[in-house]
């Protein structure tokens, strides 16, 4: 069972909400069923189960949970404490083989922070690197990681930055010939494995692990997801995936806006935060409507919220793209299936239909504005308990000196 | 992504401090509605002395009000932050200064400038008294990393002014979301930072020609974390926290010394004066209470020593700044008049901050503590009224009646007190300065954006209209973003 949640083995129907399937159009006075942990049914006119659990949803919106695509959930409690933190290995920069699964801590109290907020799956990315190594996807609720994973490894992750050029020697050209020449050891290593077995091959230039977890990368099993923010990187990172054919998501991408054509029809997905708006010389020309003027090229389009302990503010974020000029489905699309499809869980995750996941947020109304209460959290179909170490902080405070 | 998860590396050396302040200011005049008898231009209140130590004026504001025709903005709904919320009512703005709030204005101008509020909300202009704007600017680069002197722990004699980049490329976007007056500070390396900027937001040449005419100085102190963690690191003192505490008394006790011998020369100036010490000048500015003090303190025990620390030596802290546990002592702040400046949801990103809750400024307004939000950061000072909305809501939800008057409060008036300007900014009643900001709807719906910006009576910013729109001279010759989502 899920910590922190409410068991109930029979099945859930939420009645009566407005109900937002974000795979299709919203559905006034619906009902979901959940069953052993899966949606059995949405709709308008569909039959409640004898003895399930009835939810009075009138007046609320039913919305799949939102799915941040960005963060380090389980991978570090307290940024200043080192002891922590585990989302990155700082003495390789090609850390392919490097999955930060083994290291998500399930009893970390941000996840239940985060969870009560109506945010229920996030990405675990590791956080340092050329090749970082490889992120997972994780719900928020659990008792072990295996009951957490959603999908591991769900991108590899690298990075073209500023950050990263030292990585080359201090050029982003070099830091770019080191990314393909891995890439091409990648592709020989798997080609001529038994070569290297017999030590009858040149130098790599990286761990056979590492080489070896890049397979399913140039195979394009598993997507390159590279965090990269300037128009120039950017478009190295376009070039590169055309010349490996892989399948690239760009994340950060803040200046990704002056090329939108050029990368909806490269057909590649972006994950962008909305609020990112601070110029540094990594992204001079950052500003709060990227996310809408992809959408607008017809790119598809993740949001994100990259600060770890505020992941909750994921509906902040969405709001304020909205108020940039993202058209508010788009928004919603963007937290839910638009990132599911992306990391490919979408057959599972991101909207409300039959078979799915049972993630279900209720609210009092629109998600994104700050006056919305979180009424009911379903991950996996079991109710999640409204509380975390800040209720509690909370309740111990809210009267006065506690009794401790 | 990786841009803003470098953030919390900055949070660990620039933190944020708090402050105090010696004196409440008066309180502000009580407004009617309707046109008041041609008010006073704005007159800019000389500068509080300085410094009783020397007598040349040191570094003087030369801040002008930019001249703008009068303005009638009508047909709004006009927040006050006095406690009134008038669905379709008027401003008038004549010469910088406010001179009608109501549904029935008369001695309109001919030559006014008539805005249509149809749907827009007008609130006073946000203050936020917690800003590295200008001290750490974009693009964030050592070259512009100007905020902690750091190089030991007592350094009063800095001062944030003399490290303020006017042209900042940040502060354009502050304008933007409806800041018109910032408290720039030194961050929180040190034990005692330097003295603040209190300034006018508006675009400038120089940082003279934002400051507030008359404001005070702001002493900025920190405690906890950061300051031991930069020196013990060093191997240097203060690395603990009663480290931290003998530092702030040893500076005090020399500051007791110094104020002693000025002012006995001050009343009896014979032969040569004391010899001018800047660091000691400071602290006996606050300890005769002609500058504030404040404190960037997080956790409940540690405020609790500072309010000691105050007492032994006789000064009032004005606030502590991000009191991330204040919520656990309100009792204690409401006894010593000490203000909060707190966060709306910021935690974790240090042990001290683990505590922090949605739901701190309702608690503390409960607990008849006065409350300011603050950003600290170049993000958040872009949204605070979305940082006023997320703490009003947190608090109403848990059952704390917080009214939308208090919130706005947290992000004008009560920020105007910290500074000790809320009889000059911060509401909106006749007499006040004309800072005030249209919104496109509700303030508290984060679809909301500033469409109108006026500073002292002037159009600093306009949504629709590029000519309104200033830039900093970093952004010239860049991939310009054509409209106005910056």
């Amino acid at each position: 069972m899920i910590p922190g949640a409410i068991v109930l083995a029979q099945a859930i129907a939420i009645v009566g909400g407005t109900v937002f399937p974000v795979s299709g159009p919203k559905l006034e006075h619906a009902t979901v069923v959940i069953q052993n942990g899966k949606i059995t049914a949405v709709g308008t006119s569909v039959s409640i189960p004898a003895g399930a659990v009835r939810i009075d949803a009138s007046g609320a919106w039913v919305t799949p949970g939102l799915i941040d695509g960005a963060g380090a959930m389980g991978l570090t409690e307290i940024d200043a404490v080192p002891g922590t933190d585990d989302a990155g290995v700082r003495n390789d920069t090609i850390a392919a083989a490097f999955n930060v699964a083994e290291a998500i801590n399930p009893a970390s109290t941000l996840i239940p922070i985060t969870r009560i907020a109506g945010i229920t799956t996030a990405l675990a990315v590791p956080d340092s690197g050329l090749i970082r190594g490889q992120a997972v996807l994780i719900d928020l609720a659990g008792p072990t990681i295996e009951t957490m994973l959603v999908k591991s490894p769900a991108a590899m992750v690298a990075e073209l930055s500023e950050r990263t050029k030292d990585e080359g020697g201090g050029s982003r050209a070099a830091s770019a010939a080191r990314l393909r020449r891995v890439l091409d050891d990648a592709r020989e290593f798997g080609r001529r494995r038994p070569d290297w077995s017999r030590a009858q091959i040149q130098p790599l230039s990286a761990q056979a692990a590492d080489l070896d977890a890049l397979g399913p990368v140039l195979r394009g099993t598993l997507p390159l997801m590279i965090i990269t923010n300037r128009r120039s990187d950017i478009e190295t990172a376009l070039r590169i995936a055309r010349e490996y054919r892989l399948k690239l998501i760009l994340a950060g991408a803040a200046e990704a806006w002056q090329i939108a054509p050029e990368i909806a029809s490269a057909g590649v997905p972006v994950l962008v935060e909305p609020l990112d708006n601070l110029p540094s010389y990594d992204a001079l020309s950052v500003r709060q409507a990227n996310a809408a003027l992809l959408a607008k090229a017809g790119v598809r389009l993740g949001l994100l919220e990259t600060d770890t302990h505020n992941s909750r503010n994921l509906r902040q974020e969405a709001g304020n793209a909205v108020a940039a000029g993202l058209p508010w489905d788009a928004a919603l699309r963007a937290v839910t299936l638009g990132p599911a499809e992306i990391f490919g869980v979408a057959d599972r995750y991101g909207s409300l239909s039959s078979g799915k996941v049972a993630n279900v947020v209720v609210w009092s109304g629109d998600p994104f504005e700050f006056g919305t209460a979180v009424r009911h959290v379903f991950i996996r179909g079991q109710e999640i308990r409204l509380e975390s170490r800040q209720t509690e902080l909370l309740e111990r405070y809210r009267r006065g000196a506690p009794s401790y | 992504m990786n841009r803003r998860a470098l953030l919390p590396l900055l949070f660990l050396c620039t933190g944020c401090a708090g402050g105090s302040r010696g004196t409440a200011p008066p309180p502000a005049p009580a407004t009617a509605q309707g046109p008041a008898p041609s008010p006073p231009p704005p007159t800019p209140q000389p500068a509080a002395r300085e410094s009783t130590s020397g007598d040349r004026p040191q570094y003087p504001s030369t801040y002008t009000r930019h001249p703008y025709p009068p303005v009638l903005i009508s047909n709004a709904t006009i927040m006050t932050a006095t406690g009134l919320e008038l669905p379709h009512a008027s401003i008038l703005i004549t010469n910088g200064r406010i001179v009608a709030v109501g549904s029935d204005i008369g001695g309109v101008p001919p030559d006014v400038v008539r805005v249509d509020g149809t749907g827009r909300y007008v609130t006073p202009g946000i203050i936020d008294v917690h800003s590295h704007l200008g001290v750490y600017a974009a693009p964030n680069t050592d070259a512009e990393s100007d905020g902690n002197e750091s190089t030991g722990p007592v350094m009063a004699e800095v001062w944030a002014e003399h490290s303020f980049w006017p042209q900042d490329p940040q502060i354009p976007l502050a304008i933007a979301g409806g800041v018109t007056v910032i408290e720039a500070l030194p961050g929180s390396a040190d034990l005692i930072g330097g003295r603040s900027a209190v300034l006018k937001l508006v675009p400038a040449r120089t940082v003279q020609a934002m400051k507030f005419p008359g404001a005070r100085y702001d002493l900025k102190m920190a405690c906890g974390e950061n300051p031991k963690r930069v020196y013990g690191r060093r191997g240097q003192f203060p690395s603990t926290r009663m480290g931290n505490m003998a530092g702030y008394r040893g500076a005090f006790i020399q500051a007791e010394t110094y104020r002693r011998r000025w002012d006995k020369w001050n009343q009896d100036p014979k032969g040569d004066p004391p010899e001018r010490n800047l660091r000691l000048e400071t602290l006996a500015e606050v300890l005769r209470g002609d500058m504030y003090a404040l404190v960037h303190c997080y956790r409940a025990d540690d405020m609790a020593q500072m309010l000691d620390l105050a007492r032994e030596f006789g000064f009032k802290f004005r606030a502590f700044h991000h009191a991330v546990e204040a919520y656990k002592i309100p009792d204690l702040l409401a006894a010593a008049g000490t203000g909060a400046v707190v966060w709306s949801d910021w935690y974790g990103f240090k042990e001290e901050a683990m505590d922090g809750i949605e739901q701190n400024a309702a608690l503390l307004e409960q607990g008849h503590v006065r409350v300011a939000l603050h950003s600290d950061d170049p993000g958040v000072i872009q949204r605070l009224n979305q940082e006023a909305a997320k703490a009003m809501f947190a608090g109403q939800r848990a059952g704390i009646p917080i009214t939308r008057d208090q919130a706005l409060r947290w992000i004008t008036a009560n920020a105007a007190w910290m500074i000790g300007l809320d009889s000059i900014v911060g509401t909106l009643e006749p007499g006040k300065m004309a800072d005030v900001v249209v919104w496109s709807g509700d303030p508290f719906s984060v679809y909301t954006k500033a469409v109108q910006v006026y500073n002292d009576g002037w159009l600093v910013y306009d949504r629709t209209d590029p000519a309104h729109q200033p830039r900093s001279d970093f952004e010239l010759g860049q991939e310009a973003p054509p409209g106005n989502d910056r």
